[in-house]
């Protein structure tokens, strides 16, 4: 369990992007933070592993302040995966993935063969192992970027719009295949987007932001949706289109669900 | 032209090819000097560049002094540290050091800075100490760019090693010191084409490292 307590993050040049937050979120399972650029996504994810220390407040892991554990350990103890991979140029594919392991003192041998046993859980053609991040599509280093995040097996796994700049074929994809991980791994894990229908898909819980990190409402996708706590979260998970409000019409006798525009959405089973 | 075709006739006499004032001799005394200066000035720069590009501190020094050290004229600071320290070897090895640190601080600090933050970022995320991010992230990407700082120093103290002659010491600065006395010009016709080719040669030698350097990625 990961819970936030009325943290607060003012950076040093003044800029306040959070505050004051708190929040619990449930171990083996998924929260998703989502709300627009610069509410303070990125800032709340990074305070779990002290990328970011909060200005006042406190950060708990299973109830041990964070603030108590040391920084390069704490990271160690914890998965990362962020946009753009942010994987190392200059290492392989495999040696990329081996990092934390070698990190956490695993032997070179021990830790490339887990490494290679990563990629195959994420799904990676064993032959681009050899390959350096460069030579690999956006969607393939992001999946790099998820095995090394899961290598180490950590408890934990923090997600930073892992999947936003890539097409939204492979980010489909990717997002399936997350569902399935999770499903096997069990593990916690915060993720940031700024899209609602990935927060939906992914979430378990799912925390609305506003600008400077204040919360506009924590649910369930289908507790948001039935329903969303003011018109700021109307809008944004798009309750005040006619995309999400649908009826049932009858074709040929079978009960088929239309959006308010009358574009099909499926069939009632 | 004739100079030069005396010149190269004086290169290949045999005569002078062995012997305390041959070519060997003087090319390794001259080699020897270089290395010395660049090891020098290498331990000085090279952490300290090093260090601001790391932590991104005192730029602005680093900017000043490298162009501060670039303006210093080499013969006379020479020349005043023979008047403070006397003869020997440790005016020209200073001269030549103050003349290398400028583009070894500015490789080693620009190759750094050159390093994407977000890699950076990245590396520390995943629980790399500031060592390790220095040693296994920034000075291997920064390496191109520290190389190209080693790259210059070694050729502009190839080139100005010369100086060591003035004040009677050896290297390949003799041939113009003790040609010019006698106006034996095509003796110093040869030196300058054996400063030429061995400043070349060892560009050369940086330049394949480079390239093997760039093929890694
Ligand atoms: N290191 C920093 N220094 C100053 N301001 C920052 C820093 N990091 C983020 N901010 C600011 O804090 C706010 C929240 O940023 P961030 O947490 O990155 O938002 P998000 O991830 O939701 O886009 C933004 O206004 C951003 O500009
Ligand atoms: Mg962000």
């Amino acid at each position: 369990m990961i819970e936030y307590r009325s943290v607060a993050k003012t950076f040093p040049d003044g800029t306040e992007a959070v505050h004051d937050f708190s929040l619990v979120l449930p171990s083996r399972s998924t929260t998703v933070l989502v709300g627009s650029s610069g509410c303070g996504k990125t800032t709340l994810l990074r305070m779990v592993n002290r990328m970011v220390d909060p200005s006042s407040g406190q950060v708990l892991i299973d109830d041990a302040d964070v603030a108590s554990r040391n920084p390069v350990e704490l990271r160690r103890s914890i998965g990362y995966v962020m946009q753009h991979s942010g994987l190392l140029p200059h290492r392989k594919v495999v040696d990329n993935v081996a990092t934390p392991l070698r990190l956490g003192g695993v032997g070179r041998r021990d830790a490339r063969s887990r490494a290679l046993a990563a990629l195959e859980t994420v799904g990676l053609d064993p032959t681009l192992a050899d390959r350096y991040p460069g030579q690999l599509s956006g969607g393939q280093q992001q999946r790099v970027g998820v095995a090394r995040g899961l290598v180490a097996d950590p408890n934990v796994l923090l997600m930073d719009e892992p999947f936003g700049a890539v097409d939204p074929i492979v980010r489909a994809e990717l997002q399936q295949e997350l569902l399935h991980l999770q499903r096997d791994l069990g593990k916690t894990i915060v993720f940031v987007t700024h899209d609602i229908e990935e927060a939906f898909l992914l979430g378990d819980q799912v925390v609305i932001l506003r600008k400077g990190g204040e919360i506009a409402q924590v649910g369930t996708p289908a507790q948001i949706l039935a329903d969303p706590a003011d018109e700021f979260v109307r809008s944004f998970v798009g309750l005040d289109r006619g995309r999400r409000t649908l009826r049932i019409q009858e074709v040929d006798g079978k009960r088929v669900v239309v959006d308010a525009d009358g574009r099909a959405a499926g069939v009632l089973a | 032209m004739s100079g030069i075709s005396e010149g190269i006739s004086w290169l290949t006499d045999s005569a002078h090819w062995h012997g305390d004032d041959g070519f060997p001799h003087r090319i390794a005394q001259h080699l020897g000097y270089t290395s010395l200066t660049v090891v020098i000035a290498s331990a000085i720069a090279i952490p300290l560049g090093l260090w601001i590009g790391h932590t991104g501190r005192l730029r602005g020094l680093a900017i000043a002094l490298t162009g501060a050290l670039r303006a210093l004229p080499t013969l006379g600071l020479l020349t005043l540290v023979v008047i403070w320290r006397g003869i020997g070897l440790t005016p020209p090895i200073v001269a030549l050091v103050v003349l290398a640190i400028p583009p070894l601080l500015a490789g080693a600090y620009a190759g750094l800075e050159s390093v994407d933050r977000a890699t950076i970022d990245a590396a520390r995320a995943i629980g790399m100490n500031e060592w390790q991010v220095l040693g296994k992230v920034e000075v291997p990407l920064a390496l191109p760019l520290i190389i190209g700082g080693l790259r210059a120093a070694v050729l502009q103290v190839v080139a100005t090693a010369t100086v060591a002659a003035y004040i009677g010491l050896g290297g390949l600065g003799r041939y113009l010191i003790d040609g010019l006395a006698v106006r034996d010009y095509p003796q110093m016709v040869a030196g300058s084409i054996v400063i030429v080719v061995l400043a070349l040669v060892l560009d050369g030698i940086f330049a394949v490292v480079q390239r093997a350097l760039s093929i890694q990625r």
